[in-house]
């Protein structure tokens, strides 16, 4: 799946890396904690973190991430937010909890066959 | 650090650490990964490397105060030499054991001290030497086979 088909389907912003939305998504990944996130996180992925802070995107670039979604509005940096500009990162902000938007993506076909 | 080890190195670079940057954590991890990934090295090792690598950096940020982390690429093998100036870990074995941390409130805060730096780089790597003194600092070594 696109990642413009996720956007046409969840309520938030596109805020960063708006001419990278043709990215294909096939799994997902939940986490706050940015060393477990490492361990774990899928390449050409997409995550979901309440983290706002520049290390989103040191993290989402090291793992060659295809995007990272915000929850619930949180205000985020703009450091990260040109930091994300810099590296290619799609960078979405939603109104949705954490537990909404994985819970979308999966209805979505996002992360099935993992 | 062994002398005629170095002989055959093709490149190397080092990296200054700041101790409690978390603004810049993460910079030297990133342009290491552009490093390998322009020498055309294999994108599974260039990943095992920019975690070990992002991982090391994280922990002398949040640990240490300050220090150096170099890159060495040889024919045969990639070598990420950490050296910084204290405080030194107490007990390594601990510290190898995932989910311990003795990282900051505000750190923690931030979404590092999972307790996973070190046991990440010990899986992301071949080989791994880690050597500390109390009072002296912390050398880290890691190798991956090329």
């Amino acid at each position: 799946m696109k990642i413009s088909d996720i956007v046409n389907n969840l309520p938030g912003k596109v805020v960063t890396g708006e001419e990278f939305l043709d990215r294909e998504i096939k799994t997902a990944y939940c986490g706050d904690l940015l060393s477990r996130v490492m361990a774990h996180g899928p390449q050409n992925g997409l995550w979901i973190t309440v983290q706002t802070h520049t290390n989103v995107i040191a993290v989402a670039t090291l793992l060659e991430m295809a995007c990272v979604i915000i929850p619930e509005d949180i205000p985020i940096d703009e450091n990260t937010i040109e930091k994300a500009v810099e590296e290619e990162i799609v960078l979405i902000s939603s109104p949705l909890s954490a537990f909404q938007l994985a819970g979308k993506l999966y209805e979505m076909g996002i992360g099935r066959d993992q | 650090m062994t002398q005629n080890a170095n002989e055959d190195v093709i490149m190397t670079n080092t990296y200054e650490i700041e101790a409690g940057n978390f603004t810049l954590a993460g910079e030297a991890a990133s342009n290491i990964k552009k490093l390998l990934r322009q020498l055309g090295i294999e994108a599974k090792i260039v990943r095992r490397v920019a975690i070990a690598a992002y991982e090391t950096e994280i922990n002398m940020v949040i640990h240490s105060v300050g220090g150096t982390m170099k890159l060495e690429i040889t024919p045969r093998e990639i070598i990420l030499k950490a050296r910084d100036r204290g405080p030194g870990i107490e007990d390594i074995e601990l510290a190898m054991k995932e989910g311990y941390s003795t990282a900051t409130e505000l750190a923690r805060e931030l979404g590092f001290g999972a307790g996973m730096g070190l046991p990440n780089i010990k899986r992301c790597s071949d080989k791994l030497h880690l050597q500390s003194e109390l009072g002296q600092g912390t050398y880290l070594e890691a190798k991956f086979f090329l």
